[in-house]
């Protein structure tokens, strides 16, 4: 099924491309899920032969129940001489070494980079460990959580002498992320980052994660018909779990789960939905828990080590980014935020905020596709006006199905080079 | 039989540490506040939920889930890498050729009581032509030949005879499991140390070749690790893998 599926890609590839770029899947929901067939994928080592270090205990109270999140995680591998570093911060929910982190730290590795893998600060570790307000999706705050994270990295890691240079790369929301990092780095010059790379980021986190739960909407019978997709989810996650060298509950291990089997085109959006919905409920349920804001979690209530949270479970999965929006993260910042409303608040963690500064920062570049499943229509437009010639719009693609094809792969790391 | 008086000691001690209570505590107050979402808020309650589950040994299968991480950590997983790093790919590959043949005893076993003679008579065939030609089982010849492979243990058997699952059990290093299953364990060590296929009786130093090695070779093969699913749901989900997994091997 999947090679026949491969070879009328390959077939249908050619007479729809206008140019020579030719990665082969045309409908971007199938290219988001399906990524790229392993013959067209760049050849990289099998093993990423990553160290992988704990930073020391922040300060503050940290939740009993996620007493195995106390310390944040980070993954590196430095080369045997002097070598600049590149940082990469993980897209929404993923975790430093897995996922798509880990075909882009083998290939800076290969080409010759010192690597830093990073958490992305909406996974469950990283709200407990290293979020200072535990609310994460707050632009600014997040970039002054992973900038204070690199910088405990930098000195953790050690050997300096041999760091001849810092650069930067994200994908996903870690794009977004490392363009807020990116600005911030422009006033504070630690790290002076030489070369910055946002791959598929969002333009505004608000529309993106409305798009992503709308996209719910295609369960098919409805979703009163939710806890039935969801098993069939898990039960095919069962499948490639046998398989998969790790095991995580994340977009791209949903995706992965489904390479052999994708879904017909209506379901493929409530399945990429899903996939981001397991991200949130982590998400929403660990800084609910963070901060006793009481919104799945009873705010007079603690959980121990032992307390049972599937009835929280059931609930925290039924509930959006949009809804988390509106009943969490709004009515949270909204005290320290006077002079904003709920609806410009949405433009403060969107890329317009830091507009002025993308415009006139040489070394920061994007990488886009003009069919990104998680942009609203127009919004592409953004990538080239603001950035100019260092914005690359692949024609097609989807959300970051490109990402490992050969051409996009030798990209990525040329623009380092 | 010094390992498995070493997993029966760790069980009851296990069972001793497991009567916590999995109810949230309330800080103020006279009862839980309402939070922003409810599940009567949001969902009918006729809906199925993979978060609903009968686990009424919840509170022994959290603290074993625990148990199991830091068995895990400190414990299998320093002992795995460095089994990795001091064996060298080919003979762990033998080792686990050794260990798949040697369980084809086992799968017979289940076969027969299953009432499936020609799946029995394939597996047979395996282990025969892997412990002549395979030079007892340390390469896998017949897998190069075609020959089917299949899996089964005594939790499968039950389960064709028909019984159920039973309650979600965490079991202590062997990880998540249910009641039926944890029989099926039992039943098949049994079986397997009656038989002593390795002659253990006489031998009784290889022991301490076999379960060392059987236990690295299991810990190897499982890409899962506790704790790191990125879900702080990942009890429930696991749950809900597990029980799933075991029920499409039962009807495979």
């Amino acid at each position: 099924m999947r090679f026949l599926l491969i070879a009328l890609l390959f077939v249908a590839a050619p007479g729809l491309c206008a140019n020579d770029y030719a990665y082969p899947i045309n409908n971007p929901f199938l290219a988001t899920v399906l990524g790229t067939p392993e013959p067209l994928r760049a050849v990289l080592p099998e093993k990423a032969k990553l160290k992988i270090k704990r930073l020391s205990r922040a300060d503050w109270e940290m939740p009993a129940a996620m007493w195995y999140s106390e310390r944040l995680e980070y993954s590196y591998r430095l080369q045997r001489g002097s070598a600049p570093m590149i940082f990469l911060i993980a897209g929404t929910g993923g975790f430093h070494n897995t996922g798509k982190n880990l075909p882009l730290l083998k290939a800076f590795y290969q080409a010759g980079f010192h690597v830093v893998g990073i958490t992305s600060p909406t996974h469950s570790q990283f709200v407990v460990a290293a979020s200072t307000t535990g609310v994460p999706g707050h632009q600014k705050n997040d970039a002054e959580d992973i900038y204070r994270v690199m910088q405990q990295i930098r000195d953790d890691i050690g050997h300096q002498d041999r760091i001849t240079g810092y650069n930067m790369a994200g994908y996903s929301l870690g794009a977004t992320n490392a363009g807020f990092v990116a600005e911030l780095d422009s006033r504070q010059r630690v790290f002076n980052f030489e070369r910055v790379l946002m791959i598929n980021p969002p333009l505004s986190i608000y529309s993106s994660i409305s798009k992503l739960d709308r996209m719910l909407q295609n369960i098919p019978g409805g979703m009163d018909n939710f806890g039935l997709y969801f098993n069939n989810i898990v039960q095919a996650i069962t499948g490639a779990y046998k398989q998969s060298s790790t095991v995580e509950f994340s977009p791209e291990l949903v995706f992965e789960a489904f390479k052999d089997n994708p879904p017909t085109s209506e379901e493929l959006g409530a399945l990429i939905g899903i996939a981001f919905r397991l991200a949130s409920s982590a998400m929403i349920f660990t800084a609910d828990e963070r901060t006793d804001f009481g919104f799945i979690k009873p705010s007079n209530v603690r959980l121990t080590k032992n307390t049972s949270l599937g009835a929280y479970g059931q609930v925290a999965v039924r509930v959006g980014f949009t809804d988390y929006y509106h009943e969490f993260f709004w009515p949270f910042y909204e005290p320290k935020y006077p002079d904003e409303s709920r609806d410009s608040f949405v433009r403060l963690h969107s890329l317009y905020a830091i507009e002025d500064y993308l415009r006139g920062a040489p070394n920061v570049a994007v990488f886009h596709n003009q069919d990104d499943v998680i942009l609203a229509a127009g919004e592409i437009d953004f990538f080239p006006e603001v950035f100019g010639d260092r914005a690359t719009i692949f024609p097609n693609g989807g959300h970051l199905g490109n990402l490992e094809y050969s051409v996009n792969m030798a990209k990525i790391v040329g623009y380092f080079k | 039989m010094m390992p498995r008086a070493f997993f029966s000691i760790a069980l009851v001690l296990s069972l001793g540490l497991g009567g916590c209570s999995t109810k949230p505590v309330i800080v103020s107050g006279d009862g839980p506040e309402e939070p922003v979402f409810t599940s009567e808020r949001l969902i009918a309650s006729d809906v199925e939920s993979p978060f609903q589950i009968n686990d009424p040994l919840e509170g022994f299968n959290r603290t074993m889930y625990r148990f199991n991480y830091h068995a895990d950590r400190w414990v299998l997983m320093p002992a795995v890498r460095t089994y990795r790093f001091l064996i060298p790919q080919p003979l762990r590959t033998g080792v686990r050729n050794f260990f798949n043949n040697f369980f084809n005893i086992r799968t017979v076993f289940n076969q027969v009581l299953q009432g499936r003679p020609v799946r029995a008579m394939q597996t047979t065939g395996r282990f025969a032509v892997n412990t002549t030609l395979g030079i007892a089982g340390l390469f896998d010849v017949a897998t190069h030949a075609g020959m089917p492979y299949h899996r089964e243990d005594f939790g499968q058997t039950l389960g064709v005879w028909g019984f159920g699952p039973g309650a979600y059990l965490v079991l202590p290093f062997f990880g998540p499991s249910n009641i039926r299953d944890g029989a099926g364990l039992a039943v098949d060590s049994a079986f397997q140390s009656w038989l002593d296929p390795l002659n253990f009786d006489d031998h009784p130093s290889r022991q301490y070749i076999y379960y060392p090695l059987m236990i690295l070779d299991t810990r190897d093969k499982v890409a899962f690790q506790y704790f790191r699913t990125g879900s702080p749901f990942e009890y429930e989900l696991v749950r809900r893998l597990i029980l799933t997994v075991r029920e499409i091997e039962v009807a495979k």
